[in-house]
């Protein structure tokens, strides 16, 4: 075989040079920015994800330099590859952005917008879409469907209606274990994911479907309720592990690391690790290893300036140095109130990481609040 | 240097006989004191009497709960996400069976705590609540000698439950119902 062949395509109004065979999507991610589509079912990782949830259609002004007709409907990109001269428009075309607001309201529809209960809230990619693509309001007037509640074990917690049916939670189960006791079950209306008979997933790498969830559908049971997203302190981490790659981020309260999870880049999908391999992590390290002293901490994890989570975190701050002391000759001042004194929050008592489960009225009523 | 043309010289010649006595003088400011017997009071009797707080006073925070009497809060964190003074703290707990009557969502607040001293009373909680759980009253704290009595606990902010004390509900919630 000749070496790939190497195409030019225009996105938005800007020219990238790709190698033949790569996807309208994975172009426009390497201009970034706006120009990206986004994604919901895509995850780059993931082999035969994608073509399902219709929020990366484009429209293709002109399909190549040898056939310069444009495409006549819009093309899911995560599918489609480039031809060498093809034009393709994304936020620049009025068909996309309305095309893409169409898709948001159907996402939605059956969407519970629990997000003040769910622990993805902050970190949703359904909640960015509805953001920046969606519209104001819904104009569906019935019942949003329920499913009967299924339980996946001590690790995995399923919300059904928040599922909006993306398939990577499949893929992610065919790809990375041997076996997978997961699917989608049913059709239309009534499809859900489901083990059928009431199975856990306990897989050593099914962890990971709750990392490529871009909803709250899948979560993980061992941070649930624990803390709100932006909370929590992300810092990556690594550890010796003989089943993966043990690098990782901590997303830390104080010293608790409340939870674990792989690394992420900025379109949210799992990062390569230096080997080139995706850095899916084992559940031993997902939900077992709950204590700094397990983990090296390597520093701060980017996030990126305008998300929710790095709302009042200051990476690389410089600390003031404190002057009281030496200004009072060497003595500390005096202390009018210790907060942890008076208090019941933040107990310094109740170790929330260490706790398997949800927190409930017990583990609070445990200490006597004073 | 002159700013404007309406300065008056002061008279500063001496007084004569008559107005040595101040008799005239006296009697000019007595008729300013006497009118204002007359007038409507500015004062008030505080504690017994007491002024009505503009529609849109922003004072002590209150924690709602729906007609059933089950807490709305559902703990998201958006209003100490949204409080500039990070004065609200709060920790979340799962709702088992058997306390759906306490409780309306899957999620509650186990702890929920506002720091009154950090508080600045600008009422953004209420605008971040999406459960229509929290609202400024219109009543202020109360002085205090020490400092711990100004860190209100959920049992502080939550309003009677209307089950059992549906008058104490309704006027807790009175200024709520009127926005």
């Amino acid at each position: 075989m000749s070496e790939v062949k190497i195409f030019k395509v225009t996105i938005d109004n800007i020219t990238v040079e790709v190698p033949a065979g790569t996807t309208i999507l994975q172009a426009a991610r390497q201009v970034g920015g706006e120009v990206a589509p986004p994604a919901m079912c895509y995850y780059t990782p993931l082999e035969g994800s994608g073509g399902k949830c219709r929020t990366c259609l484009v429209e293709v002004a002109a399909g190549s330099t040898a056939d310069p007709r444009p495409m006549p409907k819009l093309v899911a990109s995560c599918r489609t590859t480039v031809m060498d001269g093809m034009v393709v428009k994304n936020i620049t075309s009025d068909r996309v952005r309305d095309a893409r607001a169409g898709v948001v309201e159907f996402l939605l529809l059956n969407h519970p917008l629990d997000c003040p209960v769910c622990d993805q809230a902050g970190e949703c990619h359904l909640q960015d879409l509805s953001y920046e693509h969606g519209g104001e309001g819904t104009r569906y007037e019935f019942k949003r469907r329920t499913f009967e509640k299924h339980n996946l074990g001590p690790y995995i917690q399923l919300h059904m209606t928040r599922c909006i049916l993306c398939y990577r939670c499949v893929f992610t189960a065919d790809q990375l274990t041997q076996k997978r006791v997961h699917g989608v079950l049913d059709r239309g209306d009534h499809a859900e994911i489901a083990t059928y008979i009431e199975k856990s997933l306990d897989n050593d790498f099914i962890g990971n479907v709750i990392d490529v969830c871009p909803v709250g559908a899948l979560t993980d049971k061992t941070f649930r309720f624990k803390n709100r997203v932006w909370f929590t302190k992300p810092v990556d981490a690594h550890r010796d592990c003989d089943k993966c790659c043990g690098k990782v981020t901590l997303w830390q309260r104080g010293d608790e690391v409340l939870r674990v999870t792989a690394r992420k880049d900025q379109w949210g999908e799992i990062m390569n690790t230096e080997e080139g391999k995706t850095g899916w992590i084992c559940n031993e390290c997902r939900f077992e290893k709950k204590q700094t002293s397990d983990w090296t901490i390597e520093g701060a994890t980017r996030i990126a300036r305008h998300s929710v989570i790095s709302a009042n975190h200051y990476v690389d701050a410089e600390k003031p140095k404190e002057f009281i002391n030496d200004v009072m000759g060497g003595r500390s001042p005096k202390l009018l109130m210790d907060i942890h004194d008076v208090s019941d929050v933040n107990d310094p008592s109740v170790d929330l990481s260490k706790i398997d489960g949800p927190a409930t009225g017990e583990t609070f009523n445990k200490t006597n609040p004073k | 240097m002159q700013l404007t043309n309406r300065a008056k010289p002061v008279d500063r010649r001496p007084m004569n006989a008559i107005e040595r006595l101040y008799l005239w003088n006296i009697l000019k400011g007595m008729m300013i004191t006497i009118r204002h017997f007359f007038k409507k009071k500015a004062t008030i009797q505080y504690p017994e009497q007491k002024r009505p707080f503009s529609q849109v006073f922003r004072g002590l925070h209150i924690l709602n709960r729906d007609e059933e009497g089950r807490e709305r809060c559902t703990a998201c964190g958006l209003c100490a996400v949204a409080c500039p003074a990070e004065a609200i703290t709060m920790e979340a707990a799962e709702r088992e069976p058997g306390e759906e009557n306490l409780y309306r969502e899957e999620k509650y607040a186990a702890r929920y705590e506002i720091n009154m001293l950090r508080c600045i009373f600008c009422g953004y909680c209420e605008e971040a609540c999406p459960k229509d759980a929290i609202y400024l009253s219109q009543t202020f704290a109360p002085a205090n000698y020490g400092r711990s009595g100004f860190i209100y606990k959920k049992q502080d902010l939550l309003i009677p439950n209307p089950v059992e004390d549906p008058e104490g509900f309704k006027k807790a919630q009175g200024e709520i119902a009127r926005k």
